[in-house]
């Protein structure tokens, strides 16, 4: 095996995302403030900052505020201030306006392209000498002889399908850092493994999880109306399944229209791409995108466990900042502005303990206490009830939020619970099968034609990035129980049952995959793993 | 022997082409730009020939707006040992960016200029041609095989059903097609010395150089949608599609 070079560096993110470059701009903010000398590297996956960001997105600024005040002067992207707030409930055929619940009024937010908003973030960690390497993902956390994290490797590059080394063979490279921070997104890749290995979920709830399908459109300028937000929920859900859609007018004729499901569902037989292409079909939704046209697609799973299932945050070495560790914030529907203060918050108390001269490994202690004096803790601690009434299904919990927001402003004395969600699905045989409507091709599409659209790619010839603990599960267990649900949860049409020689097969189309993580956290007996393929492979999202 | 190679930022691979509504162009807002992937190759044979010891210095050499910088990094991350950028926000068409190389190769004096046989942007397959003929040098292009013979260079050219072999007098002008090499993954120490490495900006005017386009793009649009196929149940009906909708026999 090839000898790896190293490469050190004061502290090393992994993950180009906002909580990531928001870590990194804060550290080298203070670092310049106070003369110090600190090196900072961001590594992301996607091809570049930006290509695997995908959002709503109504961003709130306040942490944006709090980062870079003079983010107008300096060209941010976000030009689409809210103007009016929507709230529906949809039945079959109609649709009945709500009143907007308190969390998600958006006086003074912004519609935006999350991966704009990071293409931008990222240029701006640049001009302050942070390294902001792209294409390279972060497959190995790297710990020291004490067990403490010294930093990551990145992938190699060129492996074959059965792992030999490929004419164009580059081994990884590892970066040591003296603080390697953890930004990895929703159900991160090296996070989990961090989460088992320093015992950091003991003591809180299991995390949950929604899928978020996204479309890009650009619809007939007649009707289009910036800054125009609309949430709904009910139909095509159940009254049982966790769901809501929202669709965003924004710049130039542009509408992002996208639905989340949460992954709690309970019939295998549930697809949330067609759910979602369903959606589009209500008569109250289908006019906006008539005569329009459909120009980017993807889909991302998020954390939905708030307050209660934000883990142990720090390590030796090491600390997790952003939605890795969950700082979504459910009923607002809202993530970006407390994973950046996540990561500000993170790179002073950083920044504090690299001052200091403790010798080995860092804990950053400080990071804890601090977030739980900031506002993203009260904000949290307040919302914390709201998504696990939904377990009564829809109604019950839309009371339920009404008095836990308005009467108890969030103060509630107790706290509710969730379960975890590869637990929840049930046998195909209690279930029953949904008939969804074929798409026309016009306002509905099929999965690869969508998938097309999310400019999605791997190196073919690499190892299967989609690993099974147990090969025979897919079948024995998944296929034969809950009549194959990976084929329909996977947004991307990665998972596919086949027949060859009269024995059905499951086929991983590894290429497909837009890295949403939905098969990790939904599998019934957790027995996929997803790890990072090769560095700059999955979508290249535009405007996503 | 110094190389000079010309790169260009065209729009990346995996991204599926838009024309913008109005279809003047197509749509480049936040879409992942990259090294046009036979520029790509170009650099490796530059890089391959240097390791052999055939060349000494390779000079990259991009044309377009500011951000064609990142592409002349990538091209030094690979190995190439300085940049120029030839800084416009203007369209360049083929022949334009003939006249800025054929400027610089005066300036460089390389033996030998490697080119992409074409950009997958607008497949265009013009500026090679056009750069030798402006400098009356001869021109291998299509290589799939580059050899030096002293102060010949031996290409293997792809052509219609198989390669054919010349060769030509040094100096000379190839553009290079896609079964030459694989170019070689960029190693993240490389990315960090790149950003060392100098850089040079001129202005086309700086080269005395005329960009101003002489074809004019008339419009951008998809190409049709294809008609889905059908099925026929005998020959007559099979005859009678033929005869009346398509129209063929």
């Amino acid at each position: 095996m090839s000898e790896r070079e190293s490469m050190d560096f004061d502290v090393v993110v992994v993950g180009g995302g906002p909580s990531g470059l928001a870590t990194a701009i804060r550290l080298r903010q203070l670092a310049m403030e106070q003369g110090a000398d600190l090196t900072v590297c961001v590594l992301e996956k996607g091809s570049e900052v930006g290509a695997h960001i995908l959002s709503g997105a109504v961003i709130e600024p306040r942490a944006l505020n709090e980062l870079l005040p003079d983010w107008k002067d300096r060209g941010a992207p976000l030009h689409t201030p809210v103007s009016k707030d929507r709230f529906v409930f949809l039945t079959e055929k109609r649709a009945i306006p709500f009143i907007t619940p308190p969390q998600m009024h958006n006086e003074g937010n912004y519609i935006i392209s999350l991966g704009n908003f990071c293409r931008w973030l990222g240029e701006q960690a640049e001009a302050l000498e942070v390294e902001v390497y792209a294409g390279f993902a972060a497959a190995e956390i790297l710990y020291d002889d004490a067990g403490a994290v010294m930093g990551v490797a990145t992938g190699d590059m060129g492996r074959l399908k059965d792992g030999s080394e490929g004419p164009n063979f580059e081994v990884g490279m590892e970066l040591h850092a003296k603080q390697t921070v953890f930004a990895e997104g929703c159900r991160g890749s090296l996070t989990k493994q961090l989460f088992e290995r320093f015992d950091l979920r003991d003591g809180v709830e299991p995390q949950v999880y929604g899928i978020g399908i996204k479309e890009l459109w650009e619809v007939e300028p007649a009707k289009h109306q910036p800054g125009l937000v609309t949430h709904t929920v009910g139909w095509p859900m159940d009254m049982k399944t966790y769901g809501g859609s929202f669709q965003y007018h924004f710049e130039e004729n542009l509408v992002s229209v996208g639905y989340v499901i949460g992954l709690d569902y309970a019939n295998p037989y549930l697809s949330p791409f067609d759910e979602m292409q369903r959606f589009k079909t209500h008569p109250s939704v289908r006019d906006t995108f008539a005569g329009g046209k459909r120009i980017a697609y993807g889909a991302r799973a998020i954390s939905a466990g708030g307050f209660q299932s934000i883990p142990k945050l720090t390590f030796a070495g090491g600390l997790i900042v952003g939605d890795a560790a969950g700082f979504l914030n459910v009923p607002k529907i809202k993530g970006t502005h407390t994973g950046m203060k996540s990561g500000m918050t993170a790179a002073e108390a950083i920044f504090e303990e690299l001052q200091s001269d403790n010798a080995g490994a860092i804990e950053a202690r400080g990071y804890p206490e601090k977030l739980e004096r900031s506002w993203v803790w009260d904000e949290l601690y307040r919302e914390r009830n709201i998504k696990p009434a939904f377990h009564w299904g829809l109604l019950p919990a839309m009371a339920y939020s009404g008095i836990d927001s308005l009467l108890l402003r969030g103060k509630a004395p107790w706290t509710l619970h969730h379960r975890p969600d590869h637990t929840t699905v049930k046998p195909a045989a209690d279930c029953q099968p949904i008939d969804y409507p074929k798409p026309d091709g016009e306002l509905t599409f099929d999965k690869l034609s969508s998938v097309f659209l999310s400019n999605t790619n791997h190196e073919e010839e690499q190892p299967c990035h989609l690993t099974l603990k147990d090969d025979t599960i897919p079948v024995a267990l998944n296929l034969e129980k809950y009549a194959g649900l990976e084929q329909r949860y996977c947004p991307a049409g990665v998972y596919e049952f086949i027949e060859t020689d009269g024995k059905m097969q499951l086929q991983i189309n590894a290429q497909n995959c837009v890295h949403c993580k939905t098969c990790d956290i939904k599998d019934p007996s957790q027995n996929i793993t997803w790890v990072t393929p090769e560095g700059s492979g999955g979508p290249n999202y535009p405007n996503m | 022997m110094k190389i000079l190679v010309a790169v260009k930022r065209a729009i990346d691979y995996n991204v599926k082409a838009r024309p913008k509504s109005d279809g003047s162009g197509v749509d480049l807002a936040n879409v992942k730009m990259s090294m046009n992937p036979f520029d790509e190759i170009a650099v490796e044979e530059a890089i391959r020939m240097q390791e052999a010891g055939v060349a000494e210095e390779i000079v990259a050499v991009s044309v377009g707006p500011k951000q064609c910088q990142e592409t002349l990094r990538t091209a030094m991350a690979m190995g190439a040992d300085r940049g120029i950028l030839v800084e416009t926000d203007e369209e360049v068409q083929p022949l334009a960016v003939a006249k800025i190389l054929k400027a610089l190769v005066e300036k460089e004096s390389p033996r030998v200029v490697l080119l992409g046989k074409q950009a997958i942007d607008d497949d265009s397959n013009q500026t090679g041609q056009m750069l030798a003929a402006l400098l009356g040098w001869g021109q291998g292009t299509f290589a799939c095989d580059v050899e030096v013979d002293g102060e010949q260079l031996k290409v293997n050219r792809e052509v219609d059903g198989g390669t054919q072999s010349i060769a030509v007098q040094l100096p000379a002008v190839v553009t290079v097609d896609l079964r030459l090499n694989e170019p070689r993954y960029v190693k993240l120490p490389n990315i960090m010395k790149a950003k060392k490495k100098p850089l040079d900006t001129y202005s086309p005017s700086d080269l005395a150089v005329d960009t101003a386009p002489r074809l004019k793009l008339i419009k951008v649009e998809e190409p049709p949608v294809r008609a889905g196929g059908v099925k026929v149940a005998d020959v007559d009906e099979l005859v009678d599609k033929l005869r009346n909708e398509a129209k063929v026999i």
